[in-house]
């Protein structure tokens, strides 16, 4: 792909960006701010290419520690996105 | 190596993990849709992780299933233990960490150009590649080093006032000057010659990045957690860029519009430039000869029975929960209150200020918890209408955000911050640990003061603890 056409996406995307999330309603800012943190983990691609494709230098360990890295946050934060977005559901009360 | 990233298929498939990601944080714009947004999420990562491993020869399968086992197990233990009053902390330290994967990552791009088909005829590393490269790092890094000082402030290891350095702006502005044309020398030096230039590039990021970070106070830590969100988007934004990957630079933009959008909301919510948060030293002047001059005026104050038998009278209570509720742990004998009041017919709200707490959100997530419906938790602009018509403001761990300087006192830091207007309502209760402590703007409340106005002088939890107590009887 040329630099134009990644540009092209790139600029696409902060203005889907920047309407999804005024869409996002106040009460929910804390698991956005879990869940974009989760989701930005996916720079985790770039450590398996480093991980998997780098041979056996530094690189290969730098990239695994990356995915060491990014996996923590990928788990933990969609984990704790789950977790208190499962507060949010309406209770029956006794 | 083979490169299967030019397949069109491949390329679709890291897009429609982008796009699962936009739906990720589309469902949040309701909590009845929020868990399947969170799902979404969920399928686009699997989608862009499984992508990559199918289409790259992979010889070392069982380091990288070992690194990721190792990640989750700390991710998930994590995100289990984790109290809901320490959200702003865990939030800064995973921040920190996708900051330092985007070093990583660069790094690992710089170290191996083969291995992501970024290098030119000659057998350098193409020099587009190089600028976005660069930038990744020095995002990244800056990212890494802010979050560990906003982490440090946030979880109580390092003082929350500001720390401020002699000429910190001709510093600051220095090193950052000092990283752009080390981008550009990066960018124009032969291939030999570009390793000392990445290594100090990276250097002087990770130290703006701190010096960024320590001159800004507690008060403005939610809008700082807000701005390390949007780092670090735009740094998995640029490792995109590098990398020619649709999901990356789909969710780097997604995530870097977030927390610059949630830092707009928080500045606006102060009445602050944006530009004065970074800058820094809020705060700081309050610890002077002002406070000292503070005369002592007289106040009322009231006992837990007091409070009780006003609230079993009023109608309508509105309770304005601030971050000393989050650091009393006192959601859940609020909740208790709210259920006891109900069952004798008192109408309870809650109001919450956007910058209440230390992160945007915070206050509820914390009453979510607690299991306050969300249909009776109100955002400012919603409700500050009703306390004309409210019995009693119950003002607990809060205190800027319903200080009446802020709309009539020129003078004072919080001038033009938007409000709960709390004079208007017939009586106010006002939680507080004692008459010492005054907000994190270091500003003295008249509400304090007011005819309508008692002070309950305890630690929150045991006040409400004690309230409960003689609503029961």
């Amino acid at each position: 792909m040329d630099f134009i056409a990644i540009l092209s996406i790139f600029v696409m995307a902060c203005f889907v960006g920047y309407y999804v999330v005024w869409s996002v309603t106040p009460a929910l800012h804390t698991p956005l701010m879990a869940v974009t943190n989760a989701i930005s983990s996916v720079i985790i691609v770039g450590a398996l290419i480093a991980a998997a494709e780098a041979g056996e230098g530094l690189a290969k360990w730098v990239g695994l520690g990356a995915v060491v890295l990014a996996s923590v946050n990928i788990f933990g934060g969609f984990a704790v996105t789950e977790r208190m977005l499962a507060m949010y559901k309406k209770k029956e009360r006794k | 190596m083979a490169h299967l990233a030019l397949s069109p298929w491949v390329a679709f498939a890291y897009l429609v993990a982008g796009v699962f990601f936009i739906l990720a944080l589309r469902g949040l714009s309701s909590p009845e849709t929020s868990r399947k947004g969170n799902r979404y999420g969920m399928v686009g990562m699997a989608i862009a992780v499984i992508t990559t491993l199918i289409t790259h020869q992979i010889a070392n399968i069982v380091e990288i299933g070992v690194a990721i086992l190792i990640g989750a197990l700390i991710g998930v233990t994590i995100a289990r233990r984790i109290a809901m009053t320490a959200m702003p902390e865990l939030v800064a330290a995973f921040h920190s960490l996708v900051g330092l994967a985007a070093v990583l990552v660069g790094w690992a791009a710089y170290l191996s150009p083969e291995a992501f088909g970024i290098l030119d005829a000659d057998g350098g590393i193409n020099t587009v590649s190089k600028i976005e490269m660069a930038l990744g790092i020095a995002i990244g890094a800056i990212t890494f080093s802010g979050s560990v000082i906003a982490f440090a402030k946030l979880s109580g290891r390092m003082k929350g006032s500001p720390i401020l350095l002699p000429a910190r702006h001709v510093i600051n502005l220095g090193t950052l000057a000092a990283i752009i044309v080390l981008t550009v020398l990066f960018a124009m030096a032969a291939p030999e010659a570009t390793l000392p230039l990445i290594v100090a590039l990276t250097v002087l990021a990770f130290v703006i990045g701190f010096l960024l970070i320590i001159p800004i106070g507690g008060a403005d830590m939610p809008v700082v957690v807000s701005m390390l969100n949007s780092y670090s988007g735009w740094a998995a934004a640029a490792m995109g860029f590098t990398l020619h990957n649709t999901a990356m630079i789909i969710t780097g933009a997604l995530v870097g519009a977030s927390g610059a959008i949630l830092s707009y909301i928080m500045c606006r919510a102060m009445n602050r430039q944006f530009l004065a948060v970074i800058a820094g030293g809020f705060g700081a002047e309050a610890s002077g000869p002002a406070r000292e001059a503070r005369e002592q005026r007289p106040y009322k104050q009231g006992s837990a029975d007091d409070a009780a038998f006003m609230l079993k009278q009023a109608d309508k209570v509105i309770v304005i929960p601030g971050y000393g509720m989050a650091v009393a742990q006192a959601q859940h004998a609020l909740r208790e209150m709210t259920d006891l009041l109900e069952e004798q017919g008192v109408e309870v709200k809650f109001a919450i200020h956007p910058v209440a707490g230390r992160m945007p959100g915070h206050m509820n997530v914390l009453l979510a918890e607690a299991s306050v419906d969300y249909d009776k938790v109100f955002e400012l602009e919603d409700i500050n209408s009703e306390f004309a018509q409210c019995d009693v403001a119950f003002i607990i761990g809060a205190n800027d955000v319903v200080n009446p300087a802020a709309k009539t006192d020129k003078s004072s830091p919080i001038y033009g911050m938007p409000v709960f207007d709390v004079d208007k309502a017939r009586q106010v209760f006002f939680i507080k640990r004692s008459m010492g402590g005054v907000g994190y703007a270091g500003v003295d409340n008249d509400v304090f003061y007011m005819d309508q106005t008692m002070m309950l002088l305890a630690d929150a939890k045991k006040m409400v603890e004690e309230i409960n107590k003689a609503l029961a009887d």
